[in-house]
């Protein structure tokens, strides 16, 4: 008896021990991968860089974000990034003033009006969808469907453009936009919403002079995160803005951005032209990072306040 | 507020408005379904004739024999199933090397929520998150396919599982993050060790939301093409050895839509390739339906 509740004490004993060291490993185990993603990030940045310090050091990196030339030929070699800024910014901003008019709807319907019901449940596992289907699915269609009907409407003569790559990215984008706002427009305090609806305020004016004061800070980080999600689409666009490398002159006018520039002449690239492009693929990321962390800022202080 | 009932004297008015905004929320909310609805009725319309037993078991045809067909005013020859072991491969790598990391790092963000190395972290989680895909595919570029001089589907999962790693971190820290502490701490009260606590009560407590996040993540990455353009380039043939050029299900969509020939054969390759993702999504909410944190 004495003897095997000493050898159970030592085997308890053991065994802590044991255990300790395993929670140790364990514990640095989680750390590590934690830290994965802390090299990735730096990681990325500096293979980033160093891809585009000869693109960077032969034209000057001023030069290089304000010159609109994309020349391949060999010894005129001269490029820029201009135009390519322009085609981006210029598609995501009117990807997202077309997705408004659906996405704020969207928002309401699920995040207020039908809140917790099932119509509400079947309207965002619809918008779920939508953000499944791949870029490249949607690129098909407007190639398709929506390009045709440009040309029958004689707003460019073969469809593609800044417009039509802007439609199909905007309904890219409503799930982005719609799912996040509509969560802070169902966290606005219930006890505010009755104080309007009791001084005898419609829902509408509810939701004009109650909500959307109330959630608007939150509602417009989710348009910004939607912004950035539409200035790294790649495929949809490549297929739809027609890929001429200047500035597009007016909404109809075809260009490129920068994510479709890339996808088009990365595999034929070598030396300058490949370090060019891995130059804007920095300034791609950096602007999204950019808009992502504004977005991220004001969601923040949105959800403290 | 105050300026309500001054603005607009009529009850009657303000309530037709109301009625209006309503009826102009639910219309445009329908409407959003509109293009769900028509992409997949357009994709099952044009792409159903392809699909037969050779379309899953036959590699992509040539232009040539596809032109012939055409001629002949018959269906084009072969398949894709080149590119279905593409994707299987790339998509399986891919999840290997993304979940064991991105479930263990949403359980350090979970366990030490509120240290500044934590905040760092988070952070860089959404960075990694906004950042587009074809800059993740220049880095799988830069990082695998320059190194080993030639294009793979090693570079190509590599460039999938660091798409993967932000969704499945986040959602693993949210779910764990949902469960109630006195779950753990009986764990441990009972004289279990940490790493049984973790590993044998709060995971399996969480499976549910982990294994959502997870066919999520799977999902967003199966239909991705800009990324794989860069790194697995694609292939002819269907090839298991991952550090050759390698297709998938999206690369010869966009390899058939660059060719007049074999242009056909986009419908019924897009038609598979978004019933796949959408058979992932449905099972994924099923899953976390059912296994629900109460």
């Amino acid at each position: 008896m004495h003897s095997s509740l000493l050898l159970f004490s030592f085997h308890s004993k053991y065994k802590s021990q044991k255990s300790k060291m395993r929670d140790k490993i364990f514990k640095i185990l989680l750390l590590l991968c934690s830290l994965i993603v802390l090299l990735i990030c730096g990681g990325m940045v500096y293979s980033l860089v160093s891809g585009a310090v000869p693109a960077f050091s032969h034209f000057g990196i001023i030069d290089f974000i304000t010159t609109s030339e994309w020349n391949p030929r060999p010894d005129h070699e001269e490029y820029g990034a201009l135009s390519f800024i322009a085609g981006t910014v210029m598609t995501s901003f009117l990807a997202l003033l077309f997705c408004i008019p659906f996405s704020l709807p969207v928002a309401l319907f699920t995040g207020e009006y039908f809140r917790g019901t099932r119509v509400a449940m079947v309207i965002s596992s619809v918008i779920e969808l939508l953000a499944g289907i791949p870029s490249i699915v949607y690129g098909l269609w407007g190639f398709y469907t929506l390009r045709p009907i440009m040309v029958d409407l004689h707003l460019s003569a073969q469809g593609f453009g800044v417009l039509t790559a802007s439609m199909v990215l905007a309904i890219m984008i409503i799930p982005y936009a719609s799912s996040l706002s509509s969560e802070f427009i169902s966290m606005v305090p219930r006890d505010l919403k009755e104080g309007a609806y009791s001084l005898g305020a419609t829902r509408m004016e509810v939701i004009r002079y109650v909500i959307f004061p109330v959630s608007g800070s939150g509602v417009f980080a989710s348009y910004v995160l939607a912004l950035g999600r539409a200035l790294g689409e790649t495929m949809a666009v490549t297929m739809l803005i027609g890929n001429t490398n200047n500035i597009p002159n007016s909404l109809t006018a075809t260009g490129n951005t920068m994510a479709s520039v890339i996808a088009n002449q990365f595999g034929e690239a070598e030396d300058l032209k490949l370090s060019s492009l891995i130059a804007i693929g920095l300034l791609l990321f950096l602007i999204t990072a950019v808009i992502n962390l504004i977005g991220k800022m004001i969601m923040t202080k949105f959800s403290k306040a | 507020m105050i300026s309500i009932s001054s603005k607009s004297a009529s009850p009657g008015f303000r309530k037709v408005k109301d009625r209006i905004f309503f009826g102009a929320v639910c219309f445009f909310s329908c409407l959003t379904a509109v293009p769900l609805i028509v992409i997949l009725w357009e994709l099952v319309k044009k792409g159903y004739k392809q699909i037969n037993l050779s379309f899953f078991t036959d590699v992509a045809p040539s232009t040539l024999d596809a032109m012939m067909a055409k001629g002949a005013d018959k269906i084009i020859p072969g398949g894709i199933a080149n590119g279905i072991t593409g994707t299987l491969i790339m998509v399986v790598l891919a999840a290997l090397i993304a979940i064991p990391t991105g479930v263990m790092g949403g359980i350090y963000l979970a366990e030490k929520p509120k240290t500044k190395y934590s905040h760092i972290i988070r952070f860089l989680t959404d960075l990694l998150q906004g950042t587009p895909s074809i800059v993740i595919g220049l880095i799988a570029y830069a990082w695998v396919v320059k190194p080993l001089s030639s294009y793979s589907a090693l570079a190509g999962s590599v460039a999938l599982a660091i798409m993967m790693l932000p969704l499945i971190i986040r959602s693993t820290e949210e779910t764990l993050k949902m469960l109630p502490g006195s779950l753990k701490e009986a764990g441990l009260a009972l004289g279990s060790s940490y790493t049984n606590v973790v590993l044998r009560v709060l995971v399996p407590s969480a499976f549910g939301g982990l294994f959502t996040g997870i066919l999520l993540a799977i999902s967003r990455v199966m239909g991705e093409t800009a990324p794989l353009m860069l790194t697995a380039l694609g292939a002819t043939v269907i090839n298991w050895d991952v550090t050759k050029p390698t297709s998938a299900v999206s690369l010869l969509i966009w390899q058939f839509y660059n060719d007049p020939n074999l242009v056909d054969m986009i419908w019924s390759s897009s038609l598979f390739l978004l019933l796949l993702i959408l058979v992932l999504n449905i099972i994924a909410k099923n899953v976390a339906r059912k296994w629900r944190i109460q």
